[in-house]
């Protein structure tokens, strides 16, 4: 395993805007000169997409390279089996905490924020922090906190609870969801025709760079953990095409200045502390293996899921004609679905890629097209 | 839920700390990153600060975001 050298670049000279045409022009050639018709380059979060589509990226890039928005999104891949059971606890009169991206997201009949409508009992909140505190300030008798996140978001619940700053009775809805086993599964039904993935900044904070090795070791293609701005994107982007050029598959740290290559080891802790991995369901995409985390056998007090035995006769992922699934994984764009802008919009969305301000369908509704980087 | 968002650690209170992130101070999680201490540039994620960063990434991430902010919720 070989991590990519970085030293020959001038960071400070590329994040400032007015060098973004020079790399630019250094991608070109670049692209010109590597002999594959099309270099597919895939993303897998949903901040990446916004500075794509927002600055206008893929127009000052050449047209043979392409950047595909992959699954980046936790709040779409929840299946509605599980935003069901969110709904059962609330309609029961459970107190269900949730994060504000959860709320309008549809289950297979309704959203949590139409149960509230109908006498739910949903609490939007900032964090579990702010749960655990409402919980104990008004002493609520039973609470569930809807669980959604990546690897960013699992750590923060596995660290109150292994600390024992956790109520009995406010339990988790688990729903965390890992990127790494996604990310391989995309790599695996895109078959050959991805050259490159620009691996998520804020997730790997916690797993670390050489999380992600794991596509330049056994994949044979580069990896670039890239930051938020436009000109992380675009350095991305070059490194990518470096390695391609150069023949030798690496994984890079574009993001050094926040992300290490061994990650947040005391968040990593309190995962594997508290946390099992399981077998998870990816909304309209099916089960994968190992890509879920529920408390272990130590912490099962906490699931709320076994606590209740909450029992959800049937639900459905995907609405008629909804391509959700597969703009997750990046076999669709959002206006190769009928319904996109038509029928499905952010103030009637039918799919969940509609409804985060993560999800592709979202993104590309309020800013594809509109504003494109300034090349003068 | 992706996104961090950078703040300044203003006071340290056990395993919480209170964070300045564009000038709201919030009680947020440091169980993550135990050692932070005031003055501590941070990101912060979902409620808990989840890494640490120099003053001169805080200061470009911040700018960043203030763009951003601007759009992706309107």
């Amino acid at each position: 395993m070989k991590a990519g050298s970085i030293n020959d670049i001038n960071f400070g000279v590329f994040r400032d805007k007015k060098y973004a045409v020079s790399l630019k022009e250094k991608i070109k050639k670049l692209a010109d000169s590597i002999e594959l018709d099309k270099i597919n380059i895939m993303h897998v979060c949903g901040t990446h997409e916004h500075t794509i589509t927002y600055y206008g990226i893929r127009k000052l890039l050449p047209e043979k390279v392409d950047l595909i928005a992959g699954p980046g999104c936790p709040v779409c891949v929840v299946p509605a089996r599980e935003i069901d059971e969110a709904i059962k606890l609330a309609l029961d009169g459970i107190k269900v905490y949730i994060f504000g991206d959860m709320f309008k997201v549809p289950g297979s009949r309704m959203s949590l924020a139409k149960a509230r409508a109908e006498g739910g009992n949903v609490s939007v909140v900032y964090s579990f922090l702010d749960a655990i505190k409402d919980f104990k300030n008004n002493n609520v008798k039973e609470g569930v906190f809807f669980g959604v996140g990546f690897e960013t978001t699992a750590p923060s619940f596995a660290s109150q609870i292994a600390n024992g700053n956790v109520p009995k009775d406010l339990r988790i809805l688990p729903s965390f969801r890992i990127t790494v086993p996604i990310v391989k599964y995309a790599l695996k039904v895109h078959k050959h025709n991805l050259h490159g993935i620009i691996a998520p900044g804020h997730v790997s904070t916690i797993t670390g760079a050489g999380a992600w090795s794991f596509i330049s070791n056994d994949f044979n293609i580069p990896v670039v953990v890239a930051g938020f701005e436009p000109i992380d994107v675009l350095l991305g982007v070059y490194l990518i095409l470096k390695s391609i050029n150069e023949g030798i598959p690496r994984t890079y740290n574009e993001y050094e200045r926040v992300v290490r290559w061994e990650g947040n080891l005391v968040a990593k802790s309190y995962i594997k502390k508290v946390f099992t991995e399981i077998d998870g369901e990816w909304r309209g995409i099916g089960k994968i293996p190992n890509s879920a985390w529920i408390p272990n056998s130590d912490y099962e007090s906490y699931d709320a899921r076994k606590y209740y035995n909450i029992k959800i006769e049937k639900s459905m992922d995907t609405p008629p004609g909804c391509r959700c699934a597969d703009v997750v994984l990046g076999l669709a764009k959002p206006t190769d679905c009928k319904l996109f802008r038509k029928v499905c919009t952010p103030t009637n969305p039918i799919g969940p890629c509609m409804v985060s301000s993560e999800g592709t369908c979202s993104i590309w509704y309020k800013y594809g097209g509109h504003r494109i980087f300034d090349e003068s | 839920m992706c996104l961090g968002i950078p703040g300044r650690v203003v006071e340290v209170k056990g395993d919480k700390a209170v964070v300045d992130i564009s000038g709201i101070k919030r009680e947020v999680d440091a169980l993550l990153v135990p050692d932070v201490k005031p003055g501590d540039f941070v990101i912060v994620h979902a409620g808990a600060i989840i890494s640490k960063i120099s003053r001169e990434d805080y200061e470009e991430t911040i700018k960043y975001l203030r763009e951003l902010a601007e759009v992706m919720y309107q």
